[in-house]
Order: structure tokens, then C-alpha cells, then sequence
């Protein structure tokens, strides 16, 4: 069958199997080559190969401990069963992504950042401990300090298969979000608001690429804060966990590719700014708006149209991240290829092997699947490498091997352990193959 | 609403998506099948997600004596019960073998259709409760690819069928679930149609939806209420010459 990740390029060819239990699972992998696939929720090919295997069996939650927050659960349970599990009795997953629909093991392979990575980091600084499922069949747990452990956080499903994980979630003392908004007229500006939110626990931007000249980089800076019960108005405190639900439309077809033009997408992105400037600078809203604006609208991929859409998410260091962005706009606005949703966001330090985040800003931008995308997308990853940046591979769907290897000389190392180890030959996504991990 | 499910066969993909579905509505669960054992996972997970008492029990579908034995031990008596005990068996296999097809025979119908006899006189006796039968399409007609699954699925239809109409002057709710294809461990492999297949999870949905709007005889995707009335509609002369 045709496999690919959220964006739907590139589709391979290859097998999927969805294993029962672990005897299953080590049946399969002496099978050959295999690579672990959750919810499907990375962008590009990370989970699809030869033979994808899912994890959608192993979807069990085994504990968890009131007392600290930890939580065991099988890696295919989702972030957004956690919180349905768990946020009435006050806690919250301690890092998210922009979606819910990811898996425990998809969260860990990609070592996933959240909104808050400037001041608590990536998933990976509250999981416990994690089990894998190496390429003979044995499961190993591991911890942070064990080298499996260090190789699996953001090592994309390479050292094996994660089959259940401790993970600590955070005490909330309800569902709603404290949010303040500001409109910053420049890039200029929303740095400053960046620098200026450092103390908030959840801050990012949307940010219009669209936009060039004097409003390069406009963008609305969005910061927050759990709601503690005294916050809130006195109708919601007696049920302080229960927010609107959220999420009811569904992109119900493949909207046709001239949908999304130079000129939709502008307009999208001004009277997204103009709203946004009109906002209340201060409100509350329920978690799932402020962590999952586009969880509401189901299959939204689709938006782009059957031939999918590609994303872009780079890191540029702290010391050259003006310039570096400055770079990344001007690139787009010049092809006049501006992204439908762009999001900025201040990183803090992140010490860990393979993981995506370093101290500085990241960019995260769609495009959809055409010429002029193929054509910039290797022109702004010049401009990333220039700038010292580095890419995130959960994003990832075209990236050259040399690019990798240029800015990123960690999965040089990681490659070589792979090849020493035999998880070379075990564990093989199309990435991987493409990536020359 | 709430209540105590009591769902037999609870190892089944159906079974147990029912029983997040009775939990999610605030139903405490007791699940029940051969090894109880092999439930407690389950029942972990269901009592960390939905913070409702599960409990496992011993439940044999072919050990008709110790009905009575199994149905004092629970603990509760249960407000809903939900039989999901299913076994397909292999049609070549049951047409030499008597013993096998005895099997599918008591595993489909004999075992399901007097446990929830023995639960719908308890439910009468109290005053309430709802009797769900999982059967199937397959009973609808026997067809040369199944039929002795087909006709153990018939036997059961038919006794729920009566059971509902002895009961259907008093409170005591008897409901016939035929889920058409379902996308479970017991169809792994087969080449199944993706528009007449319901995941179980749709399964549990249907169920828990005909128990509130009070429905009798349910099929989960409404197609298959059309194929079948189509199937069954083909004059025999017609039929017996069909491959289906």
C-alpha cells in the first residue's frame, strides 16, 4: 500500500502490518528491515518504508502515580488520550506539540518541543524511562544516562521500536490558558516580544511570511500561563478541567491545487494579522484552542490538495538568528511563495544527543507541493547552513543527505552506531534511506 | 447514565471497545471470559482512562452448568449485559468434523442464547435491564462460505428475536447487534470491502446509542442493512446458485 506522513508526500510503497503484542512484533522483525509508525503525524517519510509497522495495538495505559505525576503507558497511546485520561484529575502532558493525535513513541522518537521549550525543554526532560524493542527481539528499558536511551530521544524510530515509556506529566489546576496577545509590526518587534515574554511558561508567533518591505516579519506573539482556579470567573470554577469542546469541522475533500495561490495566502495571512491586532491583549481560553488551533479542523492536510504539501522547520543559533531570518523572509517573500501557516518561536538551550531544538529561534513553515517550493526549499536550507542552523527531521520530506551531513555532523555519529550495532540493517524508514543514516 | 456493564467474551477487539464505550458513559465494567487473567491489562487501562470500578471474571461460554455458579459470583448485578462471545470456526473444517462444528454451533449460539435467557429472567425479576446480543449478518441467510457459523448466528438472532417478544410488554430491553464486516483480530487479513467495514470502535457507538433510543434489531453501517435485504429478498432458485 502507499504510505506517507501528515503532509502526504512523498507516498512509498511498502507494507504495513499492526502487530498485536510483543511476540508478534519480534516475529515480524526477523522478518527484515522494519520501521515503527504511530499516528502518522510526522510531516514526510520518517515513518513510512518498506514495512512500516504500527503501533496502534500497543495502546495500553499500565500506571500511573498521583503522588509524582508519572505516568506508564504503551507508545501507542496518544497525547490527547492522556489529557482525556488525566486533565480532570488535574494534570497535563508537561510538553506538547501542536497536535494532540501523536503517540507516546512518535513524541519520544522525535524528541517533540512544545511551546514552553525556551524555559523547560523537549518531551524527552520528563520521560523517565522508555522501553525498546531492539532488532533481535529483546526489549530493553533504558533511562536517561544509558546510551540506548540517549541514541532513541529524536533518533526517529532508528535504535528500534519503543514500546512503552514513563513519562512525568505536570499539575494543571484547570484546562484554561491565561493569554496574552501582542501584534508586533516587524520582525524587529516580535524578537523583542520574544525576549520580553522569556518568563512565560508557553510563548510562540505566527508570523505572516506573506508580508515584506517595513512589515517583514509581522507577526502576533502569543504567550501563556495555566489558569490557576482563583483565576477564573466564578461560572467556571466549579468545573475548572471542563473547557468548550473543541474540533467539530472536517476538511471533508482534497481542495484543488490552485486553492492555495500567492494571493489566498496573503489575504489569509492579513486579515489573520488585522484579527489578531484586534484582539483582547489578555484572555482565557481553553487548552485546546491555545495548544491545538488546527486539531479543529479534522483532516486539514487536505487543504493542499492531492499532491500535499511539504514543511519547513529549521533552528538558526541565537547569535545569528536576525540575520538568519531576515535571510529566510526575504527569500520567501522574494519567490513570493508565502506560506498559509509560518510559526516562530524562541528555543531555549537543549543538551541532548540528537535532538532537534538548540538555543535560538525556529521557523516552521508549509508549502504546498509545486515547482516554485522545490525550487526554494533548498535555497533556504542554504541560508539555514549559512547561518549555522539545523533542520528537524519529524518535518522533514526532501532534505538531501549532504545537507545533513553539512549542518548537522551529530547523525554522522549516530549513522556510524547504527552501522556498528546492526540497527543499520534492522530499522529503516524511508528517510533513513534518503538521509544515509 | 450510569450503571454495571457486564460484557462475556471480553477478549474480543468488539468487547472491549463496548466496554470503554460503557466506561466513558460512567458504567463500571465487568469483564468476563474464559481466562480472567488475560483481561487485567485491559481493565487497568480502562480504570486509568475512565476512574470506574472494572472487575475480571471467570466466564467458560461452553460450561452451560456453571452458568448459574458465574452469574453468583459477580459481584453486582449488572444494569446492561453485552454478549460478544464469538468464534468463526473453519467452514471445510466443520463440514467433516461434527466435533468442530459442534463447536462454532455452541460457542455462537448455545452458550450466548441461554446465558442472556438466565440475565433476562434475573432482569425481568428486578425490573430492569438490557439484554445485548452481538450476532451477525451471517445469520441472515446461510451461505455456502460459512454456514454453520451463519446458522449458529441464525439459532441466536432467532432467540433473541423471541426472547424480545416475550419481554416487550415489561422493562427489560433485549437488543440484536449485527455488525456486518468489523475490522478486528477475527477478520486480520481478509480482504475486506472498507465501505461495509466498521471499526469496533463504530461497534460500541451503534450499541451504546440503540440501548438509549430503546431500538430492537440494529445493523452498525446502514449499508449492510440494504445488501442484506437484498440477499435475503433472492428467490432460492436464484440464490443457491450464487458465490457470496
Amino acid at each position: 500500500m502507499q504510505l506517507s506522513g501528515w503532509g502526504r508526500y512523498p507516498r512509498t510503497e511498502g507494507r504495513l502490518s499492526a502487530p498485536r503484542d510483543a511476540a508478534a512484533l519480534a516475529a515480524l522483525l526477523s522478518e527484515g528491515p522494519v520501521i515503527a509508525r504511530g499516528m502518522g503525524r510526522a510531516y514526510g517519510d520518517s515513518a513510512s518504508g518498506a514495512h512500516a509497522v504500527s503501533t496502534r495495538h500497543f495502546n495500553r495505559m499500565i500506571a500511573f502515580d498521583e503522588s509524582t505525576g508519572q505516568l506508564i503507558a504503551d507508545s501507542g497511546v496518544t497525547l490527547g488520550e492522556i489529557i482525556a485520561a488525566f486533565l480532570p484529575l488535574g494534570w497535563f502532558p508537561s510538553v506538547t506539540p501542536g497536535t494532540q493525535f501523536v503517540s507516546l513513541g512518535g513524541a519520544i522518537a522525535a524528541d517533540v518541543h512544545g511551546k514552553n521549550h525556551h524555559v523547560e525543554g523537549s518531551f524527552g526532560a520528563f520521560v523517565d524511562w522508555i522501553e525498546v524493542m531492539g532488532a533481535d527481539g529483546t526489549i530493553t528499558r533504558c533511562a536517561p544516562g544509558d546510551e540506548l536511551f540517549h541514541w532513541t530521544l529524536g533518533g526517529m524510530g532508528l535504535t528500534g521500536v519503543i514500546l512503552r515509556a514513563a513519562i512525568r506529566l505536570r499539575r494543571v489546576q484547570s484546562g484554561w490558558i491565561r493569554q496574552r496577545t501582542l501584534a508586533a509590526p516587524n520582525l524587529d518587534a516580535a524578537l523583542k516580544a520574544f525576549e520580553d515574554t522569556a518568563q512565560a511558561t508557553y510563548s510562540m508567533a505566527w508570523i505572516d511570511c506573506a508580508a515584506s518591505g517595513p512589515t517583514m516579519g509581522r507577526s502576533i506573539v502569543m504567550s501563556g500561563e495555566h489558569a490557576v482556579r482563583s483565576e477564573l470567573p466564578a461560572a467556571l470554577r466549579a468545573k475548572p478541567f471542563e473547557t468548550p469542546a473543541h474540533g467539530s469541522p472536517r476538511v471533508p475533500f482534497d481542495l484543488p491545487g490552485f486553492a492555495l495561490n500567492p494571493w489566498s495566502v496573503r489575504a489569509f495571512n492579513s486579515v489573520y494579522y488585522w484579527s489578531g491586532a484586534r484582539k483582547l491583549p489578555s484572555s482565557l481560553v481553553g487548552w485546546g484552542p491555545f495548544f491545538y488551533p488546527l486539531d479543529a479542523i479534522r483532516d486539514w492536510n487536505r487543504i493542499y490538495g492531492r499532491k500535499g504539501f511539504m514543511q519547513f522547520q529549521c533552528v538558526v543559533p541565537l547569535e545569528s538568528h536576525a540575520e538568519g531570518l531576515r535571510a529566510i523572509l526575504g527569500a520567501i517573500s522574494r519567490t513570493g511563495a508565502g506560506s498559509f501557516l509560518a510559526v516562530l518561536k524562541r528555543f531555549g538551550p537543549q543538551d541532548s544527543r540528537l535532538s532537534f531544538p538548540m538555543e535560538g529561534y525556529t521557523l516552521a513553515l508549509d508549502f504546498p507541493l509545486n515547482d516554485r517550493s522545490l525550487t526554494l526549499m533548498p535555497e533556504l536550507d542554504r541560508i539555514t547552513a549559512d547561518h549555522g542552523g539545523r533542520f528537524y527531521l519529524a518535518k522533514d520530506s526532501r532534505m538531501s543527505a549532504d545537507t545533513l551531513r553539512q549542518t548537522d555532523p551529530r547523525w554522522q555519529a549516530f549513522a556510524a552506531m547504527r552501522r556498528e550495532s546492526g540497527l543499520a540493517g534492522a530499522f529503516v524508514s524511508a528517510q533513513s534511506t534518503r538521509l544515509g543514516l | 447514565m450510569s450503571g454495571v456493564v457486564l460484557i462475556l467474551g471480553a477478549r474480543s477487539d468488539i468487547a472491549l471497545a463496548c466496554a470503554s464505550r460503557y466506561a466513558t458513559g460512567g458504567y463500571s465494567v465487568q469483564l468476563a471470559a474464559r481466562d480472567p487473567a488475560t483481561l487485567e491489562a485491559a481493565a487497568q487501562d480502562l480504570r486509568l482512562r475512565h476512574r470506574v470500578g472494572v472487575t475480571c471474571h471467570a466466564f467458560d461460554v461452553l460450561d452451560t452448568p456453571g452458568f448459574f455458579g458465574f452469574l453468583e459470583s459477580l459481584p453486582e448485578q449488572p444494569d446492561v449485559a453485552i454478549c460478544a462471545v464469538g468464534f468463526m470456526g473453519d467452514q471445510p473444517t466443520s463440514q467433516r468434523d461434527p466435533q468442530a462444528a459442534a463447536l462454532v454451533m455452541r460457542s455462537n449460539f448455545e452458550g450466548p442464547a441461554l446465558i442472556l435467557g438466565l440475565l433476562a429472567e434475573r432482569f425481568e425479576a428486578r425490573g430492569h435491564g438490557a439484554i445485548i446480543g452481538i450476532s451477525s449478518v451471517a445469520g441472515d441467510r446461510g451461505r455456502a462460505s460459512n454456514y454453520v457459523y451463519g446458522a449458529a448466528k441464525a439459532g441466536f438472532t432467532a432467540f433473541l428475536s423471541g426472547l424480545r417478544n416475550r419481554l416487550a410488554r415489561g422493562p427489560v430491553q433485549v437488543i440484536t447487534v449485527k455488525p456486518g464486516f468489523v475490522a478486528t483480530k477475527m477478520t486480520e487479513g481478509l480482504p475486506l470491502n472498507p465501505r461495509l467495514t466498521a471499526q469496533p470502535s463504530e461497534v460500541a457507538e451503534a450499541i451504546w446509542h440503540a440501548q438509549i433510543k430503546r431500538r430492537d434489531v440494529i445493523y452498525v453501517r446502514r449499508i449492510w442493512r440494504l445488501v442484506m435485504a437484498i440477499i435475503t429478498a433472492l428467490p432460492e432458485r436464484l440464490f443457491k446458485k450464487t458465490r457470496l
